[in-house]
């Protein structure tokens, strides 16, 4: 049963998964690596690890190597050369932008940016993996609209959609052109589809992958075909926009950008991802705080050691310190960040202290968002949803 | 507030209803009310008005002679065994507008009573006519079934008649077959705040819009009773203000949180590490700590001022 989670920009994961595909319209250009090369996920596949859209695991409960993932699938390491490029494009000064693992929080790229964000919502997916009532599945969508409104999109710059809604016009001849491109063959070689799977699934790839073109979108970029798009997501999803980058040219559309994050870690190590299956795995956001504090200490997977006095002395691993790589997406202060982390992996700071830290910044988070959730009413999500212009995107 | 006698009364004449009317002294129950129009044929009816655990009211009218078991009503309506009871008192004056004793299908056209459920006994259908009050106990008014569908229809209820004594399974494979009664709270919140941590702004409510109501100025008209978490308060068709679409509840919640941060900032310690930087400092703090916060609200607050303004142009023409 397919897991979509795209967790990269989002700071924790909700109890129903989330979308797939945010994207942007950027007026920058983002090199993408060595991507015309064909990548054949399915032999690997054997080799060393999982990593397709569906499904995430390491071989032997190893780690999941990033940099062999990166070099396989043709990918950049987004370092600090790209980062100045991005300054220099912005005009913003370095001092403001967050530092590169924060960039895919939303809603800082859009506000970085300034550029209008369209969001994807796979009702039709859910529906067809995970078998539930198109009834069902357009409920879902709309409940994870509301989360992802709570996040804090600015609605003159933001168009959310779900597919069941949107698909036709513009969106559905874009879909057939991208399909024209795309053999039989090829779609079972990225997604490893086999003759067993109902042709929904097979004929689905399309949906996820016009959204990248901007003339997909008639009542937002009327006449701006022009545009770029860049899309933030985690890289479990690379095979689709892989697909859509080598059928873009080929209809005459330009490719679309991507910046693909790591997984973010479960709570119990780097084994794997968060599962919405497993809720010992992350924090929800509607845990309440003693949960938050009681999830923390039993299963974030410490780089402390056994005792105090080996501690004092050693100092903790913060390679594999689940609460400091947490605090390290989330702590906004980098000051204390770089406190804690100093002091922690010398000794001075204990375990139980960084998690009651961790503790605190997250339950705050998680009330934020519950509180900005609260006030997101269903005719704020029809408003988000309205197929309406936005003439202030760009500002 | 509630609908009168006398109202309904002539409401029922404009709908072209036949209903007889029976003048009588004050009663209280199905028995003193026999003495007086008892011998007029038909079926009396007995009226309950019931509440189930998570505050959904519910009105059973049956003929007098039929047994009302409530287990088992309970457990045909997916309640579990005991998960209906008997209304209080309260909630007869506040949701159905009618004093104690006068329980009535009737009460169903006054607005506060919107999301009550309603289960006709299906022997109503075989009587030539069946007596109900009129929103008051001194009066009884005789009517058909159908008269009496009529005038639900005219209220946008959906008369469905249920054979009150039947004590069907209800199991894995047997569903509850009186499910379908339980009112339903189609947009409900999913995140009710746990008492741990409490929403951080008590004045703010967020009130559910039922989707197919959507109000055109993005006024609530039609919230639901049953997704309040106060059982007591009446059901109110006036759009709250919130934190979020009143400017002056948004900037009071910007102060109360500047100002518990900047109270919990100024401590002996503080004072006597900074000194006369103390003020430099503090500033320095809230601006970190406050800023995600107020970003959040500031854009919630544009975004609910976009969506009425929105739905304010879309609806300009009808």
């Amino acid at each position: 049963m397919p897991n979509y989670q795209s967790q990269s920009h989002r700071s924790h994961s909700a109890a129903t998964s989330t979308p797939s595909a945010p994207f942007l319209c950027l007026l920058a250009r983002y090199n993408g690596g060595r991507e015309e090369r064909e990548s054949k996920p399915k032999q690997q596949k054997k080799r060393t690890k999982v990593v397709n859209p569906w499904e995430v695991a390491a071989k032997d409960g190893g780690k999941i190597d990033y940099d062999k993932l990166i070099d396989k699938f043709g990918c950049q390491r987004l370092d600090q050369t790209l980062i100045d490029r991005v300054h220099r494009l912005t005009g913003r000064p370095s001092s403001r932008l967050p530092p590169p693992w924060r960039l895919l929080r939303p809603p800082y790229l859009q506000d970085v940016f300034r550029v209008p964000l369209v969001i994807q919502l796979t009702d039709d997916e859910k529906c067809m993996w995970k078998n539930l009532t198109v009834e069902e599945s357009q409920r879902l969508a709309r409940e994870n609209a509301k989360d992802i409104i709570a996040c804090g999109f600015d609605i003159t710059r933001t168009f959310i959609f779900s597919d069941f809604d949107y698909v036709g016009g513009a969106f559905y001849k874009n879909m057939v052109k991208v399909a024209k491109c795309v053999t039989l063959n090829k779609v079972q070689g990225i997604f490893g589809f086999s003759g067993e799977d109902h042709i929904g699934k097979i004929s689905f790839p399309p949906v996820q992958a016009v959204p990248s073109f901007p003339s997909s979108f008639p009542h937002l970029f009327a006449g701006k075909d022009d545009l770029r798009c860049l899309i933030p997501c985690a890289i479990d999803q690379d095979p689709y926009f892989r697909m859509t980058r080598d059928a873009a040219p080929r209809i005459g559309y330009h490719k679309p950008s991507l910046i693909e994050s790591t997984f973010f870690p479960a709570l119990q190590g780097e084994t794997g991802k968060m599962s919405a299956s497993d809720p010992n795995s992350a924090i929800y956001v509607t845990d309440s705080a003693k949960v938050i504090k009681s999830k923390i200490n039993k299963y974030a997977f410490s780089g402390g050691q056994d005792s105090v006095e080996k501690h004092r002395q050693l100092g903790a691993n913060l390679e594999v310190d689940i609460s400091v790589k947490y605090l390290n997406f989330f702590l906004e202060d980098d000051a204390e960040l770089e406190h804690i982390k100093t002091e922690y992996a010398a000794g001075r700071m204990l375990t139980g202290e960084v998690k009651g830290r961790l503790g605190s910044v997250l339950s705050e988070i998680v009330e934020r968002h519950r509180a900005a959730r609260a006030s997101v009413t269903d005719e704020v999500v029809d408003a988000f949803m309205a197929v309406r212009p936005l003439p202030n995107m760009f500002d | 507030m509630g609908f009168t006698k006398e109202e309904l009364l002539a409401r029922l004449k404009e709908l072209q209803i036949d209903f007889s009317q029976y003048e009588h002294p004050t009663v209280l129950t199905v028995e003193e009310q026999a003495k007086y129009v008892g011998d007029n044929g038909g079926g009396l009816s007995k009226n309950l008005f019931l509440k189930d655990k998570k505050s959904r009211f519910y009105i059973v009218s049956a003929l007098a002679d039929t047994k009302v078991d409530m287990k088992v009503l309970s457990q045909r309506l997916g309640l579990g065994k005991g998960g209906i009871r008997m209304a209080p008192e309260e909630a007869l004056g506040e949701i159905l507008q009618v004093p104690l004793g006068c329980v009535t299908p009737f009460a169903l056209v006054n607005e506060s009573a919107r999301h009550v459920a309603l289960l006709l006994d299906k022997g109503f259908q075989s009587q030539e006519h069946c007596f109900f009050h009129p929103l008051s106990n001194d009066m009884s008014i005789a009517l058909n079934a159908c008269d009496l569908d009529k005038f639900l229809k005219s209220i946008e209820r959906d008369p469905s008649y249920v054979d009150l004594e039947a004590n069907p399974t209800v199991g894995k494979d047997q569903p509850p077959d009186l499910a379908a009664f339980v009112p339903s709270g189609s947009s409900i919140q999913q995140d009710q705040p746990d008492k741990a941590a409490p929403l951080q702004d008590p004045t703010k409510n967020s009130v559910p819009v039922n989707k197919k109501s959507v109000a055109a100025t993005g006024k609530v008209a039609k919230p639901q009773a049953s997704t309040q978490n106060s059982k007591e308060k009446p059901v109110n068709p006036v759009h709250q203000p919130s934190v979020f679409s009143d400017a002056g509840f948004f900037v009071e919640e910007i102060l109360n949180k500047t100002s518990a941060l900047l109270l919990s900032e100024i401590t002996e310690g503080a004072v006597k590490e900074n000194g006369v930087n103390l003020g430099t400092v503090v500033a320095e703090n809230i601006r970190k700590r406050l800023n995600s916060d107020l970003q959040s609200m500031a854009t919630m607050f544009k975004n609910t001022a976009y969506t009425q303004g929105f739905h304010a142009g879309a609806h300009r023409n009808l």
